[in-house]
């Protein structure tokens, strides 16, 4: 039942981050459905998955999203017809998402069809935050580290391109 | 009637609970007003409050009073529906994270329960990772309300302190880290019983103060930049920017950010006190008692946050940004280093 | 009791959506939060594989995923504000001339 409350909650938002205006509120409405999917994830029996869904995307990347938002001030995209309709009513959006949603109802009623005997989840659930770790130290320590160079790079990247370069002779 | 209660009564007890830990917030809430402008007051050499009863001891009911009865002003071009969702954000983040702080061992109420009613409001297994996480979403209530402001004071003060906590946020879960690593669970009641083996001979003190004091100094700096209060208070700073984010607000919107900065002294200092101080462990103090330990100690971290407010100047915001990541990410990076070369070769 | 199949569902549901809003939206802040969608999406489908077969494998892909797409999510808001600042808008239909 719980499944079906979150489930529905991240579509909805979803939907509603794609079709919102104003760029602020699709941010928080992902927020809301990274919430959602957290809650899926303790139903999946994941609590630590759960908790850095929390901590990571709705706690760090959304307000990287929000503070980009904020300082480049563009709320609305440009143009009086985009001021005079919305995205998702115009020709060329509509079409398209009339062809993926013809494609999706066909894929999902094949999987449905396809499933005789529904999938059932095996009885004994890995859940321990001690067996990440040791797994993560152990068979995928080299990832592991990797991931942390992988890090750094897109840091100095990310600075290395945000900054100003209207000072000609600025040595930085 | 009582049939029905002594059936529930463990459900009632739980409810029980939830109603004292919401109504306790509230009024910790309530005395820290007060106990601010006192302690303020004499560590400034003067009274502080002394008309309102006796001693000043209404002085919190006077300031709620006035916040309720001001008019509640909005600016004409503020977003409406995230103006007032902001203070909602905060005030919720700092109540929720003390969903998973235990405050007390066990304890049977003097005999009414069948058994022994574990004092928390729920016990989860990740537990650190949560409060992490729910004071990670307090940042949203601040950028929130600098943004739908919509003035200039408001939005610098809300970048530069959302900037502030998540920059300081790092460090805090560094010296979370080093405690996970000694005490090996991440259940925070797990972590206090950790903490309740002997140390020198005195039973009930095995504190983690002790064995990590550098790592303590971090997350209370940590957690101080974290409140947004002083030296790090540079984004609501009177002298500064207005009143930062908080510009714009009156009465009871004013009233929750208010209310949510003074719940989340209260939520790190008992945090602090859960993975530093031994939580409700005092040497000679029974374990159904533990509670009023644990009440003692977050007040004595409370009386810290209170002095260091009024005791030391302001931090520049560059100063606060480059202390945060030049100083106290590396010293946090080395503490857990240490600790972890602690555990595995002295076996602490 | 939900099956595999019902989180599997509403993970291609989520990426569907994803995707429209990467092709519909003429805002390059909303196409990098479709993005966002999408790979959350697949590490819903990670985990409800993982738990489905015992295995903690799927939460620790899921653990690689989120480290990835922190990072281009960074990298990808700095090359938005580098764009912006050299054309003032957001409209990825501005930024059709190879000249810089």
């Amino acid at each position: 039942m719980l499944f079906y409350f979150f489930g529905a909650l991240a579509v909805v938002a979803s939907l509603l981050v794609i079709a919102q205006r104003n760029p602020v509120y699709s941010v928080l409405l992902l927020i809301l459905s990274f919430g959602a999917l957290s809650g899926l994830y303790v139903l999946l029996d994941a609590p630590f998955v759960a908790a850095i869904q929390i901590i990571v995307y709705a706690g760090a990347i959304m307000v990287l999203f929000l503070f980009v938002v904020m300082l480049l001030n563009a709320p609305h995209e440009e143009t009086d017809y985009d001021e005079r309709t919305h995205p998702m009513l115009r020709p060329g959006p509509m079409r398209f998402g009339a062809v993926l949603a013809l494609a999706l109802i066909a894929e999902l009623a094949w999987a449905l069809a396809r499933s005789g005997t529904p999938n059932t989840f095996s009885s004994t659930p890995v859940t321990s935050v001690a067996a990440i770790g040791r797994s993560l130290f152990t068979d995928y320590a080299f990832q592991f580290e990797v991931t942390s160079v992988l890090i750094l790079v897109a840091m100095v990247g990310a600075v290395v391109m945000a900054r100003r370069e209207d000072r000609p002779g600025a040595k930085r | 009637m009582l049939d029905f209660l002594s059936t529930n009564s463990f459900l009632i007890a739980q409810v029980g609970i939830l109603v004292v830990i919401w109504i306790g917030l509230q009024l910790s809430a309530a005395v820290m007003v007060y106990a601010e402008r006192k302690v303020a007051a004499y560590l400034q050499q003067r009274v502080g409050p002394t008309r309102v009863g006796y001693a000043g001891l209404l002085q919190p009911i006077a300031d709620v009073v006035k916040l309720l009865l001001k008019e509640e002003l909005r600016p004409a071009a503020a977003d409406p529906f995230l103006f007032y969702l902001a203070p909602i954000i905060s005030a919720t983040a700092a109540f929720a994270a003390f969903a998973v702080v235990p405050f007390g061992g066990s304890t049977t109420l003097l005999g009414l329960l069948t058994e022994p009613l574990p004092l928390h409001v729920a016990d989860v297994n990740v537990a650190v990772l949560v409060v992490f996480a729910i004071t990670s979403m307090g940042v949203y209530g601040i950028v929130l309300a600098g943004w739908s402001s919509n003035s200039k004071y408001s939005l610098l003060g809300g970048l530069r302190s959302s900037a502030q906590m998540i920059s300081y946020e790092l460090s805090y879960g560094m010296a979370l880290a080093a405690v996970l690593v000694l005490a090996n669970s991440m259940s925070l009641r797990d972590i206090v019983n950790a903490q309740s083996g002997s140390l020198f001979g005195i039973p009930q003190f095995r504190w983690f103060l002790f064995l990590q004091p550098i790592g303590f100094l971090i997350f209370f700096t940590a957690g101080i930049a974290e409140t947004n209060r002083a030296p790090f208070d540079f984004p609501e700073a009177e002298q500064e920017l207005v009143a930062g984010y908080h510009t714009e607000y009156s009465s009871m919107s004013f009233g929750l950010f208010f209310l949510a900065e003074y719940i989340n002294m209260v939520t790190v200092s008992a945090v602090a006190t859960d993975l530093y101080l031994g939580g409700w462990w005092l040497p000679l103090v029974p374990e159904s008692w533990g509670w009023l330990a644990f009440l003692a100690k977050i007040s004595v971290l409370l009386f810290f946050y209170i002095w260091m407010r009024w005791s030391l100047p302001r931090y520049r915001y560059d100063q606060l940004m480059a202390f945060g990541w030049k100083v106290l990410l590396p010293v946090s990076v080395l503490n857990l280093i240490v600790t972890a070369a602690g555990v595995l070769y002295f076996g602490l | 009791m939900p099956s595999l199949n019902d989180y599997l569902i509403l993970s291609a549901v989520l990426f569907t959506i994803g995707t429209a809003g990467v092709f519909v939206r003429r805002n390059l802040i909303t196409i990098l939060l479709s993005i966002e969608i999408m790979l959350n999406a697949v590490n819903l489908s990670f985990v409800a594989f993982g738990r489905a077969f015992g295995t903690i494998e799927g939460q620790i892909i899921v653990f690689f995923v989120m480290t990835v797409a922190a990072a281009e999510a960074a990298v990808g808001l700095a090359i938005v504000i580098a764009l912006f600042r050299h054309r003032e808008s957001l409209n990825p239909d501005a930024f059709t001339a190879l000249k810089w």
